[in-house]
């Protein structure tokens, strides 16, 4: 387990000597998270990784997960789908099933602690528990729900409106809610086997695990398969820019527990991207130091979300000074500044566009690549995060804007 | 704080051939020359703040520059300050930098480069309060509508719209403290940037205190005026947060070897 002194040849002696003064400010305060899913996707990522260091800085804190059934979790899906816009239809059955098994875990799982964080909407409901208990809730919202689909988020509105604070990752998702809204973005862990250095033996054995050769530059999207993650639209724009510059794409991701659409996404890639060698589609088990090497193997890194919480593979993607082509929505347009540190696109041929002048003019991307990795040492680590989170615990119970603790 | 002014020893204090300093006064008149003590140590001690920020999301948006403008006259001073300062934390390591997100915007979402570059040229050192700023920026906005009335046309994109955020500062004090020169410049290589940056921006426009409070402990604790003043010379609005530890230690580092020269002799 990492602890937290190692973090300081990067982040330096007073980063951490703060979040200790902050840890001291929490003594007392017990801290309870609660998401769907402890394995897969970017909130059981950071979970995994903050919920100890924040121990480790003294803070009482713990981490429970609700359980659900098959049913439960193609409601959830739809639910997602439906807050970030997509036009989906929730039946008043699923509607039953996603309340039911809401109370089912509210029953089984005791939210006693004095603060109690509640990840994404699939636990949304357990803050009925809050009027028994009179303890501070927090709903940390990682969807981009700018375009929400209306009677979706109105369903869930009555029972947003009893947390004491929403958490959004980006400033557009901010709602006519009558709650504190605040804006953390996520983060990542620089010395996780995600985003350490690695040799270049490593990355070379994880070309060849996957049968893939260094003879032509790589453009890359890490991303589980999903819809909303666009992976056929990046092959298109592969497609354009390999009329003019002989290069591979790959396509590699896993599938979540909580996310049943995933396998057919991958179905439909794979026939996508049927008949071309340089399209390597990897549907790959967790496997965090796999993905740091073929990031590391890239050329350009792509993420051509349609909608998008934030994009932590977007932020790895800068950690490892790759040049990027995301799409200019949700979080990425808080982590990309367009032509400072990465290029924005709004289309296939936008995409196609940005990826050939990074693969046609290496100065630029190297240039993008470095103010991208400074980017996230100053904004998107974990040591950020966690001083975030311990300051919106803080804000719980101070309303004012400037507070001397 | 409160600001002492701290006199040159007015007579020669002799005892056995070198100059006595008075107690409390870290100089002395030597022969017509001027003496400092090295060991002054301050009667206060400079204690090190640092200041955390959470941002808050207003729910305010403005997505046309008359709209921009009235928010901006409406939203409260945490927002202004937010969006005149947050680029300096956020966007300063990065080259080129990006400007203020007022200007920022009016150049990425409206696609209006004059206006933008009025409003990011904006020079804040020149303002001593947050009301100023945001009359400042009224006046630039409005100034710029009334010359060219089709700006009045321009909307942002659907998405793109200016979202109006606040900074929650939570100020608390460090274990750094400092009572002398050497002191104070061995805490400012370990302090945060976040201390840093209260001391330098956040003590002067959102607490309204005179200047810098380096520059005000320098001058009332240390008597060190002319240091204090080379202090409160530098721009913080135009290098990185770095680029301002570094100079500061820069002006410290001159003053402690000068004074190191100006050392009294030794008794014999």
């Amino acid at each position: 387990m990492v602890k937290i002194e190692e973090y300081e040849p990067i982040v330096g002696k007073g980063v951490l000597h703060e979040l200790r003064l902050l840890a001291e400010r929490l003594k007392g305060k017990s801290v309870q998270n609660v998401n769907s899913t402890a394995i897969g996707g970017g909130v059981a990522e950071i979970l995994n990784r903050m919920v100890p260091l924040l121990r480790e800085l003294g803070v009482d804190a713990k981490w429970d997960v609700i359980k659900g059934g098959e049913k439960f979790f193609v409601a959830t899906k739809k639910i997602h789908n439906a807050l970030h816009g997509a036009d989906e239809e929730i039946t008043p059955e699923l509607w039953d099933i996603f309340w039911d098994t809401n109370m089912k875990n509210s029953q089984e799982l005791q939210c006693a602690s004095d603060i109690v964080f509640i990840h994404d909407p699939q636990p949304i409901g357990l803050v009925n528990q809050k009027i028994e208990r009179r303890n501070k809730w927090i709903w940390r919202c990682h969807i981009d729900i700018s375009q929400a689909q209306k009677q979706t988020l109105d369903a869930l509105r009555a029972h947003i409106m009893r947390y004491d604070a929403a958490v959004f990752s980006a400033p557009a998702f901010a709602k006519e809610f009558s709650l504190r809204q605040f804006l953390i973005a996520p983060s990542l862990d620089p010395l996780s086997d995600k985003n350490k250095d690695l040799p270049l033996s490593v990355i070379e054995e994880t070309l060849s695990a996957y049968g893939i050769k260094s003879d032509k530059p790589i453009v890359t999207q890490v991303s589980r398969f999903d819809r909303l993650k666009d992976p056929v639209g990046v092959i298109e724009a592969y497609r354009k820019v390999k009329r003019y510059v002989d290069c591979q794409l790959i396509l590699a991701g896993g599938t979540a527990a909580d996310d049943p659409e995933s396998v057919e996404v991958f179905e439909q890639v794979k026939k996508q991207a049927e008949g071309d060698p340089d399209i390597h589609v990897l549907l790959m088990s967790q496997n965090d130091i796999h993905i740091n090497a073929l990031q590391r193997a890239s050329a350009v890194i792509v993420q051509k979300s349609v909608r998008e919480g934030f994009g932590l593979t977007v932020t790895e993607a800068l950690w490892k000074a790759k040049p990027v082509v995301a799409s200019s929505v949700g979080g990425i347009t808080v982590q990309i500044k367009h032509k400072h540190n990465g290029l924005l696109c709004h289309s296939v041929d936008g995409a196609a566009l940005a990826i050939r002048q990074l693969l046609q003019n290496p100065d630029y991307a190297r240039h993008l690549g470095e103010n991208g990795r400074e980017h996230v040492r100053q904004n998107f680590l974990l040591t950020r995060h966690l001083r975030d989170y311990m300051l919106l615990f803080l804000s719980l119970y101070n309303a004012e804007d400037i507070v001397y603790l | 704080m409160t600001r002492k002014k701290i006199l040159i020893v007015p007579t020669l204090q002799r005892g056995n051939g070198a100059p006595e300093f008075t107690k409390g006064l870290p100089w002395a008149d030597y022969g017509g020359k001027i003496y400092r003590s090295m060991t002054f140590k301050a009667d206060e001690p400079f204690i090190f703040y640092s200041s955390l920020r959470l941002v808050e999301l207003t729910g305010v948006r403005a997505a046309t520059l008359p709209e921009l403008a009235g928010q901006i006259r409406a939203i409260g001073s945490s927002s202004i300050y937010y969006h005149t300062h947050h680029f300096v934390r956020q966007h300063l390591h990065l080259a080129p930098e990006p400007p203020n997100d007022f200007a920022y915007w009016v150049s990425a979402a409206l696609g209006d480069e004059p206006l933008a570059e009025e409003l990011s040229s904006v020079d804040i050192m020149a303002y001593s309060s947050i009301g100023s700023i945001r009359e400042s920026l009224i006046s630039i906005i409005e100034g710029a509508l009334e010359k060219r009335p089709r700006l009045r046309n321009l909307t942002a994109p659907e998405g793109e719209e200016f979202d109006f955020l606040k900074s929650v500062s939570f100020v608390l004090p460090t274990d750094y403290k400092a009572r002398d020169l050497e002191e104070f410049s061995n805490c400012l290589r370990l302090v945060s940037l976040d201390s840093i940056y209260f001391h330098m921006f956040e003590a002067r426009l959102r607490l309204e205190r005179p200047t810098n409070d380096f520059s005000n402990w320098l001058a009332a604790s240390l008597g060190e005026e002319e240091l204090a003043v080379n202090i409160v010379r530098i721009d913080p609005y135009t290098q990185t947060g770095e680029g301002i530890r570094v100079n500061i230690l820069d002006i410290l580092e001159r003053r402690i070897m000068a004074l190191a020269d100006m050392r009294v002799p030794n008794r014999k």
